[in-house]
């Protein structure tokens, strides 16, 4: 019983402890009526269960008032309580232990030195007479220590937060986090930081070291050394005797070498690789007579030698010096000749050695060399660029594919130097200069060649309107009478051409030409009747008549009602050759009259429009049923105001957008086999079609947009290594990120953080709910 | 009577006088031959700085100028649709997940655990108390042991990778070493400590030599004690696993045979808090209801494993399928199965975040993709680029039917099939009634609970 009592007043103490704020104030509010101790004493007994052993009771009384007048003396002396009775502690508060059957005071649980608030809190306590609740049961308590445990957990947990919500926005997480940087660690740092770990390592060392083994330059011990070094005399002494010798060798090399460097004069230094190169050969002249075999051999390796010259880019103006060369050649010959010399030097070094050993091959590289002195010819009309100046090349094939250009460059620099090469150019080449040549004197005498090939009809025509001939025509005229000059000669027709112009020709010519290709193969043993029937003349003539008539055929700005839009490109400007450049522009103008020759687009199009347009007019319905009401029959026609009346009169047809745009058809019809493709709802994360459309305009590919934005656009959300173990977080990770995120909490969102806050409160609601 | 007539050098015809107007027109297609080919003839030649275009050595990077005037590239949008289509497509024609099994067992697989420090290594146990150690690279068994007399329950390789503990039927616990005994050893375990109940469930500490098994109750061990230095009950139920938080190491989770989940401190004496087919995502600090509920399994989900960047985790299930989750996604992103898979015990995702391994009931242990279309080796940085591009215009394009249907299109076998459409009308007619109870109702008198709240029964504190 007393035990109970006991335990109460305890746990009231306890209460007002923690109550001690709250309850002071509103105590203080309330007037307080002091008792005396006896009196409380007694209502205590009162209330209390009263044994009823009055021998104790009178000696616990004595011994109480004994304490009270010693009290009142002074300094109450902490003294052991006596032991009267065997137990088995003593407590050194004077608090007698369970089971001494002696009941204790609140006062005797504090001390006099209390704070006078915690002994008015003890008075108060005592003044109310309310028993004590009986103390919770066990599955109680521990459901209240297990849910202050979990609130403590939670709260750890919590600290998580942030952390996870920074790798869940983060644009990139590449796992395993936390990698060291990746690539190879610097040699020395590694070499550094290594220690002998493992015993067996640290034996090892320890051998080593008391050795005097060295470690990280590991040549020689300092006893081989010494032994090296030991030597007799005599062997020193040759020794010294043959580095002396070495030595100045050396030395007079030196001095040699230097004084052949500081001869600045070209010519020398020409001469001596001139010598040099002689006696070189000489010497393998020597060598084919005596071994063939060796000649082979250093054949080879010039073949290699030649090779690796033609791989290289050494002697190809291609160098920084070369370059700044090419800046120059433009005013300074110097500059000019020493980029020739380098080009010269490339030509030696990649020709290819002729010798007895391949004198059949010899016919063929002589024909080859014809190529590569008229493209260094050229090169010299041309010094600003330096691809032009390149070696186009020395092989037989790619001599044919170049044909084209070196006839252009042919053109432009011939009338330079044109009685130096005249013999060395291909037969071709020349035929295509008299043509020119001749086609300058057409020109100049115009008049008098349309006289003499007056014999066509259509040539009448063009004598009157001269100056009004569109160009195309003009050329083409100019043609036959190329023609027909060269009718007169007999030149001989060169078959290489003839490939040339079967090997050119583009599909569509091919079809615009139509049987042409077998005309022209064998010419003079087709029959022309059959070739060629009057009653049908190939679209080619027939536009070409066409256009003699009309004097133009199909007007260019008929035919593209928008001008095109020209793009300025920042290119170089691009080396034409002048003399054929006005009539190039011409040539693609008639070339566009004749692709566009066969389709009328404009009024196709037109054509188009008024269908459309008439399909998209509402109809006059015909409601009128012939023979009801009045006679019926073959030929009889319904009554006019029969008609009239029964037939519906049509809406004025809706307004078109198209209407006042000539070149434009606007069909405001539904296309359903779109509308497959296309998002019918907004989806989920968006809040607005402009937002969901702004994502989907933007491009992320690299046709729209640079290296560096395309490779920050796409970067994926999260980034693993194959192989590569991903390890949990570890709190180190969280200490870090407080860290980091103190300083970063200002900037962090606020929407976060209302979030938590928000979330709090909502558990806490119903963690109030359920106490309830 | 004829003229001859030379059209060119080369070119000689003979036509009859009369004819001349076919003459006429012979030389206008004549003359367009030659004139077409003096066309060819001549050759327009571009003169540039070549500094500008051509890289010094074969190892640079090839410059490309690039303009990137608007006007000259149009219909970015149409043009990137279709290339998302296409890589959309792609991605479903490369989906090929399943790469291996590894058949050895001779009973059906009831766990397997994932070596710490090894990706290659694989342990796992069957149901005739076997224990296998695989390598996955080269898909072979290494080593065999038989731990247990009946099941294998629960195993897991220590944090250092030098051991690893079996729990079984037998009601020991057996700690094992890694490494195979040497020639002429017996195989036989580390410890083996001899529990009074069967353990059903285990799991280590992340650091410490400390771990927990759950049976009657879950208890946490000393790896030097032989008797647990803690144990917590709630309840009589039993529990079924038990796992450790891989961050917050000191707390644990189980899950109990009467329909709850149970948390604990391993620090404190009790137990934490308790909550009571499908999948449910909970926040450790509010249990009332779940983040969210995962559903498309058809039959009971067997196990789970998280990939380890904590976004997605897979699931096993007793309806003979694998199933990939986002961790905040309602519905699975994939769905693997094989004609000869049975029900799916245990699934593992791998630590490198590639692979999935699952054991299932047929002894077979199976190798899958974690990303069916991904391509496993090394990538060369354009395809690497090209990979990212197409990952990103999926991205950006999902909401488009073509793209969404092609994407989500997937095989399943017939039964599950059935069973899902099964599900969905059973779904659809609850939801009905409900509906219909509520329109006759009293308003408020049927409140809409929500599917997350549905599930809950209540938490014990």
């Amino acid at each position: 019983m007393a035990k109970v009592s006991k335990k109460q007043a305890i746990k009231k103490v306890k209460k007002t402890k923690k109550k001690s704020d709250s309850a002071e104030e509103t105590l203080a509010a309330v007037p307080t009526v002091a008792y005396d101790e006896e009196e409380e004493e007694e209502e205590e007994d009162l209330n209390g269960n009263f044994s009823g052993e009055e021998d104790e009771e009178d000696e616990r009384r004595r011994q109480k008032l004994l304490e009270a007048i010693s009290s009142l003396g002074g300094n109450r002396r902490k003294r052991l309580g006596e032991r009267s009775e065997a137990a088995v502690q003593m407590s050194e508060f004077g608090v007698s232990v369970d089971g001494e059957g002696r009941k204790i005071q609140l006062s005797e649980l504090i001390p006099k030195s209390a704070p006078v608030k915690t002994q008015k809190q003890l008075k108060t306590l005592q003044a109310s007479t309310r028993t004590v609740d009986s103390p919770l049961s066990k599955q109680e308590t521990e459901r209240i220590q297990r849910d202050l445990a979990f609130q403590k957990t939670a709260e750890e947990v919590t600290r998580w937060k942030s952390l996870i919500r920074q790798n869940e926005r983060a644009e990139q997480l590449v796992f395993p986090l936390n990698q060291e940087p990746s690539g190879p660690r610097p040699v020395d740092r590694v070499a550094l930081g290594w220690m002998a770990q493992t015993p067996l390592e640290q034996e090892v060392f320890a051998v080593l070291t008391a050795n005097k083994q060295p470690v990280h330059d590991p040549l020689l011990t300092p006893e081989e050394e010494a032994s090296v070094k030991a030597m007799s005399l005599g062997e020193a002494k040759i020794r010294r005797a043959e580095l002396q010798k070495a030595r100045a060798l050396q030395s007079y090399y030196e001095a040699r070498a230097r004084r052949d460097r500081k001869i600045k004069s070209k010519k020398y230094h020409k001469v001596q690789n001139k010598a040099k190169r002689k006696d070189l050969l000489k010497q393998f002249d020597h060598m084919v007579q005596t071994d063939p075999a060796a000649a082979l051999e250093e054949l080879k390796k010039m073949e290699v030698a030649r090779m690796q010259e033609r791989m290289s880019l050494k002697h190809q103006n291609s160098s920084k010096w070369a370059r700044s060369k090419a800046i120059m050649a433009k005013y300074d010959q110097d500059a000019r000749n020493a980029m020739q010399q380098q080009l010269d030097i490339n030509k030696e070094l990649t020709q290819k050695v002729v010798t007895a050993l391949n004198d059949d091959q010899e016919e063929e590289e002589q024909e080859e060399e014809v190529m590569p002195e008229c493209i260094n010819d050229a090169e010299e009309a041309d010094a600003a660029n330096p691809w032009m100046r390149g070696r186009l090349s020395q092989d037989p094939e790619d001599n044919e594919k170049t044909e084209d250009l070196t006839v252009e460059v042919e053109n432009k620099g011939g009338e330079e130097e044109e009685e130096e090469e005249e013999e060395e150019e291909g037969e071709e080449e020349a035929l295509l200069r008299k043509f020119d040549s001749r086609r300058k004197q057409r020109r100049a005498e115009e008049e008098e060649a349309a006289a003499a090939a007056a014999v066509e009809s259509a040539e009448e025509e063009h004598k009157d309107d001269d100056e009004e001939l569109t160009e195309f025509t003009n050329l083409l005229r100019r043609r036959q009478q190329e023609e027909e000059q060269t009718k007169v000669e007999t030149g001989n027709p060169a078959p290489l051409l003839e490939e040339g112009l079967m090997r050119v020709r583009t599909l569509e010519e091919v079809e615009q030409l139509g049987q042409d290709p077998g005309s022209e193969e064998n010419p003079v043993a087709a029959d022309p009747e059959p070739a060629l029937p009057p009653t049908e003349p190939p679209p080619e003539t027939r536009k070409a008549s066409k256009s003699k008539k009309r004097k133009r055929g199909i007007e260019l700005q008929e035919v593209l009602t928008k001008q095109t839009k020209v793009i300025a490109v920042p290119l170089a400007p691009t080396a034409e050759d002048v003399e054929d450049g006005g009539a190039e522009e011409l040539d693609q103008r008639g070339l566009i009259q004749e692709a566009f020759a066969g389709d009328d687009v404009v009024s196709d199009f037109l054509k188009d429009k008024r269908k459309q347009e008439e399909a998209g007019r509402p109809k006059v319905v015909d409601l009128t049923l012939p023979g009801w009401g009045e006679w019926g029959g073959t030929g009889i026609q319904p009554s006019r105001k029969k008609r009239r009346r029964f037939r519906v009169k049509p809406n004025p047809p809706p307004y078109r957008k198209d209407k006042n745009l000539p070149s434009v058809i606007i069909s405001e019809q539904r296309n359903s086999a779109i509308s497959l493709h296309r998002v019918s709802a907004l989806p989920f994360p968006f809040e607005n079609h402009a937002q969901f459309e702004s994502t989907i305009r933007c491009p992320l590919g690299r046709t729209w947009n640079s290296e560096r934005t395309v490779q920050k656009v796409t970067r994926p959300r999260v980034v693993t290594t194959l192989g590569a173990i991903i390890e949990p977080m570890s709190r180190e990770e969280l200490l870090k990120d407080q860290t980091k995120g103190d300083s970063g909490e200002k900037s962090n969102t606020n929407p976060v953080k209302e979030k938590n806050t928000h979330h709090k409160h909502k558990a806490g609601n119903k963690q109030k709910q359920k106490k309830k | 009577m004829f003229s001859v007539f030379f059209i060119n050098t080369w070119v000689l015809i003979a036509v009859p006088t009369d004819h001349l107007h076919v003459l006429n027109k012979i030389k206008t297609v004549f003359s367009n031959a030659l004139f077409s080919f003096r066309r060819q003839m001549k050759v327009k030649v571009l003169s540039r700085n070549p500094d500008d275009y051509v890289r010094e050595t074969k190892h640079d990077i090839q410059r490309v100028p690039r303009n990137y005037d608007p006007n000259l590239h149009p219909f970015e949008v149409s043009r990137e649709y279709t290339r998302a289509l296409n890589a959309t497509k792609l991605e479903r024609v490369f989906a090929k997940p399943f790469l291996a099994s590894l058949d050895g067992h001779r009973d059906g697989v009831n766990c397997m655990a994932k070596h710490t420090k090894s990706l290659s290594t694989l342990l796992s146990g069957s149901c005739d108390g076997e224990v296998k150690i695989w390598n996955l690279t080269k898909r072979e068994c290494v080593r065999t042991l038989q731990a247990h007399e009946g099941f294998v329950r629960g195993m897991v390789v220590r944090f250092c990778g030098t051991s690893f503990f079996t729990v079984g039927d037998d009601k020991t616990i057996k700690q094992w070493k890694m490494q195979a005994p040497g020639y002429g050893e017996e195989e036989e375990p580390l410890n083996t400590i001899l529990g009074k109940t069967v353990f059903t469930g285990l799991d280590h500490h992340q650091k410490e030599g400390v771990f927990a098994t759950c049976g009657q109750q879950v208890d946490i061990w000393d790896e030097q004690r032989s008797s647990p230095i803690r144990s917590f009950t709630w309840g009589v139920d039993s529990f079924s696993s038990v796992r450790f938080n891989p961050v917050e190491t000191e707390l644990l989770a189980s899950c109990a045979s009467d329909r709850s989940i149970v948390l604990y401190d391993m620090r404190e004496s009790a137990p934490l808090k308790k909550v009571t087919y499908n999948l449910y995502t909970y926040d450790m600090r509010y249990l009332d209801q779940p983040i969210t509920v995962h559903m498309d399994h058809v039959s009971a989900v067997l196990d789970v494993d998280y990939s380890p960047t904590g976004k997605e985790f897979v699931s096993a299930s007793f309806d003979k399928t694998i199933r990939i989750f986002p961790k905040d996604g309602g519905h699975s992103r994939e769905v693997y199965h094989t004609k000869r898979m049975q029900h799916v015990i245990c699934i593992k995702w791998s630590s490198d975040n590639k692979y999935i391994l699952s054991g299932s009931d047929e002894m077979n242990i199976r190798l899958w993709k974690a990303n069916a279309s991904e391509k496993l080796g090394v990538l060369a940085p354009r395809e690497r680029a090209a990979v990212n591009y197409n990952q990103k215009l999926k991205e950006k394009f999902q909401h488009h039917p073509q793209i969404r249907r092609i994407t989500r299109h997937r095989h399943l076998p017939k039964t599950i099939h059935h069973q899902t459409k099964e599900l969905r009308v059973m779904r659809e007619a609850r939801r009905r009634k409900e509906r219909n109870v509520r329109k006759h109702s009293k308003p408020g008198a049927v409140p809409v609970v929500s599917e997350k709240e549905k599930h809950v029964v209540t938490v014990v504190k």
